[in-house]
């Protein structure tokens, strides 16, 4: 490639001002160590091997792209696709990183994995990749999401992961994630922790990204078998963004509008939200400079949404980066435009997608109309529904 | 010289070890906090750490978490403290360190937040969340408004890591005795005194060690090897403790224990 914007993060983990690692001194070293060994492994034609047949014999890739053709008739505009990772072992791409990452605390020999969660997607992809492995797994995830994702709670029993409450701060992703931090700074000799999105401190958002990446690599080449072109837009939902960066990244190059929605919640004016990079400011959360909801004095503010894994006050800062360099943009959906977005798919695609995707799906149904009929949207349908369903249910007012 | 080093010079030859404080401004509310800052200073504290509390105090413990949260909740901000902190520098003269993380410091801005926190009086910072790494735009900024920057080695610190903090460093170093976050424990980690030895090679500044040093025995064992050990939660959660009695309580409980651990930092 010949432009600059997949030569980032540079070799201290900068993307731009974003990234680096603002983190305890005690975790420098065990970052050092995971960096050194992603690198070995990138080099290493064995990992690679092991990498990709997990990839195609357990998560069940490639994933495919489907055309939602009841819905772009309905929409009368752009053709829509859909990368289907709501067919991935587990019900999301989650599990990409998931996989990538087992594979590399193997080898670091670190038998022990925690992780945080907020819709519990990553914590059962985690607790998953450990089951099938063999590692101890711990999953931090915020209380209040707890009581609204209980089904994933329970799945991750069921694979044996052990499933931590978080009752500080807003009992939700943010809390979560600093309780896993304080674990593996306690821990850090033993213990591997695995990051579910695209945050975090060098070299994790380079990590989590390569290992997503496999959904835009995939993609790509499918929309060029599909429809001889490659896509006019690619949209995605943003919440840490490793969703939004797995599609983007290998299109960056490309003639393609790149598009992130975040999450309105109930509506930007009520600052009631998750819209980090359309109303926040760099700041640094979570071991990395990036857009950051706070308050005038670099408190970090709560958030809301109705999908818990958009529910998160940062934001990747690759993401904080194609921001700035006006590579990718960056819109909001509602809960509102999620749950009709939600029940649109469902109706007219047989698919039920995940809350966090809906918001993708909600800014197609906006922005298809005004696009001409040849032109094509490719849209990351990256988790399936079934986990919200009682929100859904609760939010449309009625029972299961 | 600067307060800190000028203190740490003073110590060593009394033969005595540092006593650190730490409180978080504001905590239980501002006026008691003040006040607090000055009985700690009074009752012989060395050097106090004022902890600009941050909302997500990813590296510390349950006590200093709620402190921090008490404090938020009664408005404090990194404005506010640092002007507690030049009240309190009309009336003593005890080196005063600011403890916080980065975003708080970076949202003010990094050359406004130093030479206001010089101006208030503040003799050093220590920001938990930046390792020297990452401190290239606040180091030659604090050297300019002669803050001294005190930056933190782990048990898990390689040579090169301790040399890069060495170099970087100046007052003092900030030991951190265990992998993990601040909060009191029973007893002391077994790895200190080789973590100690192996950056004495590296620096001639005072090496302080703290978290989890909750009681006079444990700072009379790290004054035997260190030059000064750091309270943090012990004293946090003996504000709070003592809350309900009133804040004459707390003042003279925390006043009696600080005397307590400073007595102990003359028993090495």
């Amino acid at each position: 490639m010949s432009g600059g914007l997949q030569t980032v993060p540079d070799a201290r983990g900068h993307f731009g001002i974003f990234g680096g690692r603002f983190v305890p001194e005690t975790l420098i070293p065990a970052l050092d160590e995971l960096e050194q060994e992603y690198r070995k492994a990138q080099q290493d034609p064995d990992f690679q091997r092991q990498f990709h047949y997990y990839l195609r014999h357990y998560v069940g890739r490639p994933t495919p792209v489907t055309f939602a053709e009841r819905l772009s008739e309905y929409l009368g505009g752009a053709r829509i696709y859909l990368k289907r990772e709501d067919l991935c072992h587990t019900g999301a791409h989650k599990i990409n990183n998931t996989l990538g990452q087992i594979l590399l605390a193997k080898r670091m020999n670190k038998r022990r994995i925690i992780a945080e969660t907020g819709a519990g997607q990553h914590g059962v992809a985690t607790a998953t990749v450990c089951a099938r492995f063999g590692f101890e797994c711990e999953v931090y995830m915020g209380e209040e999401d707890v009581h609204r994702q209980a089904l994933n709670v329970f799945r991750m029993k069921l694979l044996g992961a052990k499933v931590i409450p978080v009752t500080s701060g807003t009992r939700t992703l943010k809390d979560a994630t600093s309780e896993a931090i304080r674990d593996w700074v306690t821990n850090v000799r033993t213990t591997h922790y695995i990051i579910g999105s695209v945050v975090g401190p060098h070299p994790y958002p380079m990590i989590v990204r390569d290992f997503q990446s496999v959904i835009g690599q995939e993609s790509r080449q499918q929309m060029l078998e599909m429809t001889g072109k490659l896509p006019d837009v690619v949209l995605a939902c943003v919440g840490g963004g490793s969703n939004a960066m797995g599609i983007f990244y290998p299109f960056l190059e490309d003639p393609v509008r790149l598009i992130g929605v975040e999450a309105a919640g109930r509506g930007l004016h009520t600052g009631e939200h998750a819209a980090t990079l359309v109303t926040g400011r760099p700041g640094v959360l979570h071991g990395a400079a990036s857009y950051l909801l706070q308050d005038e004095h670099g408190q970090v503010k709560p958030t809301h949404s109705i999908s818990a894994g958009l529910d998160y006050p940062g934001v990747g800062p690759e993401h904080s980066y194609l921001k700035e360099t006006g590579r990718a943009e960056y819109v909001t959906a509602t809960d509102e435009e999620a749950l009709q977005a939600l029940q649109v798919l469902a109706r007219m695609e047989g698919i039920i997608a995940a809350l966090e995707t809906a918001h993708a799906v909600a800014h197609a149904i906006k922005i298809a109309p005004t696009m001409p009929k040849d032109s094509t949207i490719l849209i990351n349908l990256s988790g399936r529904g079934d986990k919200d369903v009682d929100i859904v249910s609760r939010a449309l007012g009625g029972g299961l | 010289m600067s307060r800190i080093s000028e203190r740490f010079s003073t110590l060593r030859q009394r033969g005595e070890g540092a006593l650190v404080v730490f409180v978080t401004a504001g905590d239980p509310n501002p006026e008691l906090s003040e006040k607090l800052v000055l009985s700690i200073a009074e009752a012989g504290a060395d050097i106090i750490e004022v902890g600009i509390p941050f909302s997500d105090p990813l590296a510390d413990g349950p006590t200093i978490q709620s402190s921090t949260f008490r404090a938020l909740q009664q408005g404090v901000t990194p404005a506010s403290t640092l002007e507690m902190i030049a009240r309190v520098r009309s009336q003593s003269e005890v080196p005063l360190v600011v403890m916080t993380y980065f975003n708080p410091v970076w949202q003010m801005g990094v050359a406004r937040f130093a030479q206001q926190a010089a101006g208030a009086g503040v003799d050093g910072v220590i920001m938990t969340d930046m390792p020297p790494d990452e401190a290239g735009e606040w180091h030659p900024v604090a050297r300019q408004h002669r803050l001294d920057t005190i930056f933190l080695i782990a048990p898990t610190s390689t040579p090169e890591r301790m040399r890069l903090v060495a170099q970087m460093s100046s007052g003092f170093v900030y030991c951190v005795s265990r992998t993990g976050v601040t909060g009191a424990r029973e007893h002391l980690p077994e790895e200190v005194p080789q973590m100690l030895q192996a950056m004495r090679q590296l620096t001639e500044l005072p090496l302080c060690v703290g978290f989890g040093i909750s009681r006079p025995e444990h700072v009379q064992a790290v004054c035997r090897i260190a030059d000064g050990a750091v309270v943090g939660s012990a004293v946090v959660s003996l504000i709070a403790q003592e809350m309900e009695k009133g804040e004459r309580a707390v003042l003279s409980a925390v006043h009696r224990f600080v005397k307590e651990l400073k007595e102990a930092t003359r028993a090495r």
